[in-house]
């Protein structure tokens, strides 16, 4: 099943505006230090990084541990200069990998 | 095991099975996670702020605000906010790295936590200087058990 | 002060959207025992994690399916706002009340050849949270045929006996010690307006009914099967209970 994401960047932002985006993903972030029913460890499954560029160029990044909450929010800044395309991206344990494109026009 | 006591564990609240430290050697663990970062440099208290609710109901997720005071130009900016913790199993919480492209210093995020326990959040900022802000906070969990 | 029924049966004969706040009847959701961090965190739709849910089951009510047709090939967008507020209802076919959930496992079964899941099903949980959510705002008004009496007046019983190792009765925390403290936590009156709700505890968004499945082993009883007769009877008057309260699904909870 594809990942589920919640974004939320202002639409329309004036050229040199700061905005803030929100990000949010389904994910269950497993810590690794759970149990399951018969008392074994459940394997640790969570989004190790996170990043946002624009146009190519990097504007924000995170590295995420056990200890960041289920279904992962991050909320982080922008300038916005000029219009063009957000690249959202996560990675995480197994492989885990979702992208998502977001397009702002800047006045 | 019961069935019983199956559910109970698994409603235990995420973290309180790992087998903790003692609370001195935690402190130590998270001076020592804060040292290794800060590589070098000391940290000082101030120009960052570290908002969390002084009292939480549940554990599982606790929403965080950091913010540090910057222009966020080329010239003057924050590079790195980092987030520890003194009594979940590991010290790291999260670490985000900022650009000019950031426009301002603000994080959020919603974090865990095993117990009631000191967070330390700290901003490395372009010119190699570090704050930091120290917050204790009250973990009340869930009161009811179950599955 | 215990929350009444008879304000409820006055809004229920009344059947017309309220005018005034329920809170002047000493009836308050969950929400406003919460913190000001977690009311914050249901009120923004951008921070809301249920609305994952809601926006997965806004797709899914489009989406045509394998087999059969998609939901808004029947259901015109204008008929689903309230519509939410009107359940449980009364199942003339089956002779039972009918949950939202139960309805939407139905129509997928009847006309996409899904497979039953259950409240808590993928599908079934996005679906009622999209469609709770449409209804966000409306006051509670559970129908009032008369077919639903025996079933309410049963969940009333159940909602008033004591149960499990800690002979406890759903109404001695929620009716007589609502806004105590269990623990640190502040006992709420146990309304079920924002159903299905992301619960911290699961991480995750749930049923009503796995939220009192909780509530029954947190009393150490043993909880009846899943769809048993005793869920839908407790459903059917705490909707009553509830009734003139505002949807806020999806609610977050501690």
């Amino acid at each position: 099943m594809a990942a589920r994401t919640l974004i939320h960047v202002p639409p329309n932002p004036k050229r040199g505006e700061v905005v803030e985006i929100r990000a949010t993903l389904g994910h269950p972030m497993e810590t690794g230090y759970r149990p399951d029913a018969e008392g074994r460890l459940l394997p640790r499954d969570i989004v190790t990084a996170f990043s946002c560029s624009f146009e190519g160029q990097p504007v924000f990044s995170a590295m995420l541990h056990p200890a960041i909450a289920a279904n992962p929010y991050l909320a982080f800044h922008w300038r916005a200069e000029r219009s063009g395309t957000l690249l959202l991206r996560w990675e995480g344990d197994r492989g885990f990998v979702h992208e998502e494109r977001v397009t702002v026009k800047v006045a | 095991m019961t069935d019983r006591s199956r559910r109970l564990l698994l409603g235990t609240p995420l973290l309180a099975f790992a087998a903790l430290p003692t609370a001195h050697a935690q402190s130590t663990e998270l001076d020592a996670a804060i040292r290794a970062w800060a590589a070098g440099a000391v940290p000082k208290d101030g120009r960052v702020i570290l908002e969390i609710a002084p009292l939480v109901e549940n554990g599982n997720a606790v929403p965080i605000t950091v913010r540090a005071d910057s222009p966020m130009t080329v010239a003057e900016h924050v590079r790195e906010i980092a987030v520890f913790n003194e009594k979940n199993p590991q010290r790291d919480v999260a670490r985000f790295m900022l650009t000019p492209a950031s426009g301002r210093a603000q994080v959020a995020t919603r974090i865990r936590l095993a117990t009631s326990q000191q967070l330390v959040a700290l901003a490395r900022f372009s010119d190699g200087s570090i704050g930091q802000h120290r917050v204790d906070v009250l973990v009340t969990l869930a009161a009811c058990i179950e599955g | 002060m215990r929350p009444t029924l008879r304000a409820a049966a006055l809004l229920l004969a009344g059947g017309t959207a309220l005018a005034q706040s329920a809170g002047s009847d000493g009836r308050r959701s969950g929400f406003d025992d919460m913190s000001p961090a977690l009311q914050a965190l249901q009120r923004d739709d951008t921070q809301n994690p249920g609305q994952l849910w809601v926006r997965e089951g806004e797709a899914l009510w489009s989406q045509a399916p394998a087999s059969g047709r998609a939901c808004v090939a029947c259901h015109a967008s204008a008929t689903l706002t309230g519509m939410a507020a009107r359940f449980p209802r009364w199942d003339d076919k089956r002779q039972r009340p009918l949950t939202l959930a139960a309805r939407i496992d139905q129509c997928r079964v009847q006309h996409q050849q899904a497979a039953p899941q259950g409240p808590d099903g993928a599908q079934v949980l996005a679906l009622s949270a999209y469609l709770g959510a449409r209804s966000r705002g409306e006051a509670l008004r559970p129908d009032g045929t008369p077919a639903l009496a025996p079933w309410a007046a049963r969940g009333e019983a159940l909602w008033t006996q004591r149960l499990g190792q800690l002979n406890l009765a759903c109404t001695h925390c929620h009716d007589q010690r609502a806004g105590g403290k269990l623990g640190g936590a502040t006992i709420p009156q146990g309304h079920a307006t924002g159903y299905p709700a992301y619960r911290l505890e699961w991480q995750e968004l749930g049923s009503l009914q796995r939220r009192l499945r909780n509530c029954i082993t947190g009393v150490r009883a043993d909880p009846w099967p899943p769809g048993a007769d005793e869920w839908l009877a407790l459903e059917t008057y705490l909707a009553r209970r509830a009734a003139g309260l505002r949807i806020e699904t999806p609610a977050v909870r501690p």
